[in-house]
């Protein structure tokens, strides 16, 4: 059936998802539309199967039951870069690079596919302007010029998350997902990346894992709360606060900064 | 296109962009000239020296398709010598046509081999590279004493251990050349050795090739940004055999026989020891591997039956105090290359490598001796152990090689500590004097 949001601008389109690990159900029901162009946030406690949710929608995971949709396209089940290559990327929440590679490397890697060098063996990569270009652009956003020659491996906490940014954006897809951008960062460097995941989301819809609450109702158009692998709200982030469920799955759980 | 621009007028501008172009590919020319000159240089200019020089330029091809794999994409193959093989019976199969009256001429035997090295690269590949890691191992394990076992049966194909021969001097001669002198097959060989290497880098700076090392480090994640880690393994593994596959026709060129055990595992152990011994991260470490081991299958043999067992000991010694190997030892003194302290690194070397070569002596003779009871008894007790005769009954044969590796030993590990100390002041003035603005010297 072809959903009549398609047409209107709807991105991605989650429809009854379930996911049990072996007798375990971990996402319990979930349905969700993703405009096209907005920024949006889901939270919830730990544990709440946010990670998994983005397991399923990147490819990572098939789904037990349940489709998922991007562009009106079904796409649950597909591998992981059948799903980037319709224009789809995602970061992890523990870092997920190349380690043996150098940053520019990283980078450049990364935006191979997008210009459509996919599998050439005829090309120099030293020569490919285009994607030399591009990795230098990627290096200057995510503040990394000065350490392109670095080994990631060996890069500090912080700039390997600016690193996993950076590989999830260099290609870029239409639709972003970012699983915890900022954790483990300081107050500055969390600022910075805010700033870098507001530059990149122009013209681009934009998914986030976020614990920070800052963070979340600096930048999201609307906040999803998942809770034991449900939803149970998707709304702006001023009635989202407002919101009595919302405040009592969290107060139960301990942080109560909404 | 590119040809018309490069070709101007003026005739100022086009000896700077030849000798730009010599600049860059400085290091190929110089390779280039070393390897034309090598088999005249005294020592390596007879049958023996210049067969020497053949066998290293096949086992050069052979390790580097293997460290495509294993130092590039991170895929630990025990069934290598397959496409080796392979490409070997191919060869030997076109220089027995050859010889029947096919007007093709020898030296382009090699591109059978890589031929059906790439063929059979696809067909097992396609199988093979689903997996990564150990089920990979696994799986080329099985390939390779599949494709052994084959070899054995199909006897008129293969002709089995004894292998089947051909005759490389019988065909077209071009130019007069017979390709019956070692000098000449060895040009042959050196020519698609340097032709496989420059390849070989060339498919790694290719968007495929640059892939392969990210797959390594991160298959996962190589799918999320758009590649399928499969098709990755697969090209660079259908890449790999056939050079390995261009290797054995080489093989088949130098040797006019291919036997079954060129496609076993004797061999694919072989090509990973070099791997390991020469550096498993770096392309030249793969070379550096192919020319030691063929050195040391070659000559150690001359001296001691008990070789294959030194070669263990040295694979096990590298493996546990050098991960980098040969190359990755190399390179570490890159840093300090330029100081003035690289001299005392010297040094220390030079004074701690006395010790060494006497517990090696202590270690040597006591390893020999007890090869010698044990593998031939009936041969009686006097034996030559370097350039002494000395009888193994006595107590002094046993006390002076014991006391040779414990003192050599003590000694070594006392050592120790001038290097670190040179090391360290190297590196401390590699560090502040750094890059290019170091002082004069006094
Ligand atoms: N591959 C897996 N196999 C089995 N169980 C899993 C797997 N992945 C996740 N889980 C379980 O699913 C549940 C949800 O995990 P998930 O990582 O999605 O939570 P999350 O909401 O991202 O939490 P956090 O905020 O800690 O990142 C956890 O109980 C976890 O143990
Ligand atoms: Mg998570």
């Amino acid at each position: 059936m072809k959903d009549a949001r398609a047409s209107r601008g709807c991105v991605l389109q989650l429809r009854d998802l379930h996911k049990r690990f072996g007798a375990t159900p971990i996402i319990r029901g979930v349905s969700l539309d993703i405009d096209q162009g907005e920024r949006h946030a889901i939270i919830g406690p730990n544990g709440a199967g946010k990670s998994t949710l983005f397991n399923l929608v990147s490819g990572l995971f098939a789904p037990s039951a349940g489709s998922i949709r991007l562009d009106g396209e079904p796409i649950e089940g597909f591998s992981p870069f059948e799903i980037y290559r319709r224009g789809l990327a995602r970061s992890f929440q523990v870092t997920n690079i190349f380690p043996r590679l150098s940053v520019f490397e990283n980078i450049r890697c990364s935006v191979l596919w997008s210009l459509g060098y996919r599998y050439s063996f005829k090309r120099d990569v030293a020569k490919l302007s285009d994607a030399n270009a591009r990795t230098g652009e990627v290096l200057e956003q995510i503040g990394m010029s000065a350490r392109r020659d670095v080994r990631a491996g060996v890069l500090t906490y912080a700039e390997q998350r600016a690193l996993e940014i950076g590989i999830t954006i260099a290609g870029n897809a239409r639709v972003i997902l970012l699983d915890e951008p900022t954790a483990g960062m300081s107050r500055a460097e969390a600022a910075r990346a805010v700033s870098l995941i507001r530059t990149i989301s122009v013209g681009r819809t934009l998914v986030m894992v976020e614990h920070d609450m800052g963070v979340v109702f600096d930048l999201a158009d609307r906040i999803s709360v998942l809770v034991y692998g449900e939803i149970i709200a998707t709304d702006a982030p001023t009635r989202i606060r407002e919101n009595p469920a919302v405040r009592a799955a969290y107060l139960g759980t301990g942080p109560g900064n909404l | 296109m590119s040809e018309s621009k490069t070709a101007s007028p003026v005739p100022e501008r086009r000896s700077g962009a030849l000798l730009q172009w010599l600049e860059r590919r400085k290091a190929w020319l110089f390779a280039a000239i070393v390897l034309i000159i090598l088999p005249h240089v005294p020592g390596l200019d007879g049958n023996f020296g210049r067969s020497l020089l053949s066998q290293m330029g096949i086992a050069a091809v052979f390790a580097l398709s293997y460290n495509l794999l294993l130092g590039q994409t991170g895929l630990l193959s025990f069934g290598h010598a397959v496409y080796f093989g392979l490409g070997g019976y191919a060869g030997i199969h076109l220089m027995r046509a050859i010889n029947a009256g096919l007007p093709i001429p020898m030296p382009l035997v090699p591109l059978a081999g890589a031929a059906t090295g790439l063929a059979f690269g696809m067909l097992f590949g396609a199988l093979t590279t689903r997996r990564a890691g150990v089920v990979f191992a696994l799986i080329s394990l099985g390939v390779g004493e599949l494709v052994f076992a084959a070899m054995r049966i199909l006897q008129g194909f293969s002709g089995g251990e004894e292998g089947i021969t051909a005759n490389r001097g019988m065909g077209p001669h071009p130019f007069g050349l017979t390709f019956g002198p070692q000098l000449q097959v060895y040009y042959v060989i050196v020519f698609w050795s340097a032709m496989a290497a420059a390849l070989m880098a060339a498919f790694l700076r290719t968007p495929a090739g640059r892939m392969c090392n990210a797959v390594r480090d991160n298959p996962e994640r190589a799918a999320f940004i758009g590649y399928d880690p499969v098709r990755i393994r697969f090209v660079v593994f259908c890449v790999a055999a056939m050079f390995a596959g261009l290797a054995g026709g080489l093989h088949a060129l130098n040797y006019e026989i291919v036997a079954a055990e060129a496609v076993g595992a004797g061999r694919s152990g072989t090509v990973l020891l070099m791997a390991y011994i020469g550096g498993v991260h770096s392309f030249f470490g793969a070379v550096l591997g192919a020319v030691t081991i063929t050195w040391l299958q070659v000559s150690l043999s001359d001296y001691t039956t008990a070789w294959q067992l030194y070669l263990g000991l040295f694979f096990i010694a590298v493996v546990l105090f050098a991960p980098g190997g040969l190359s990755g030892l190399l390179l570490m003194h890159r840093p300090i290359l330029g100081t003035r302290a690289f001299l005392h690194v010297v040094k220390s070397y030079a004074i701690a490598a006395l010790p060494a070569l006497a517990a090696a002596a202590g270690a040597i003779m006591l390893l020999e001796i007890n090869y010698r009871r044990a593998t031939q008894p009936d041969t009686g007790a006097r034996m030559r152990l370097f350039w002494m005769d000395v009888d193994t009954s006595s107590v002094w044969p046993w006390l002076s090689a014991i006391a040779l590796l414990a003192g050599g030993a003590f000694l070594f590990n006392r050592c120790r500590r001038l290097v670190a100390n040179a090391w360290q002041q190297a590196s401390d003035e590699a560090r502040t004097v750094g890059g290019m603005q170091r002082e004069p010297r006094p």
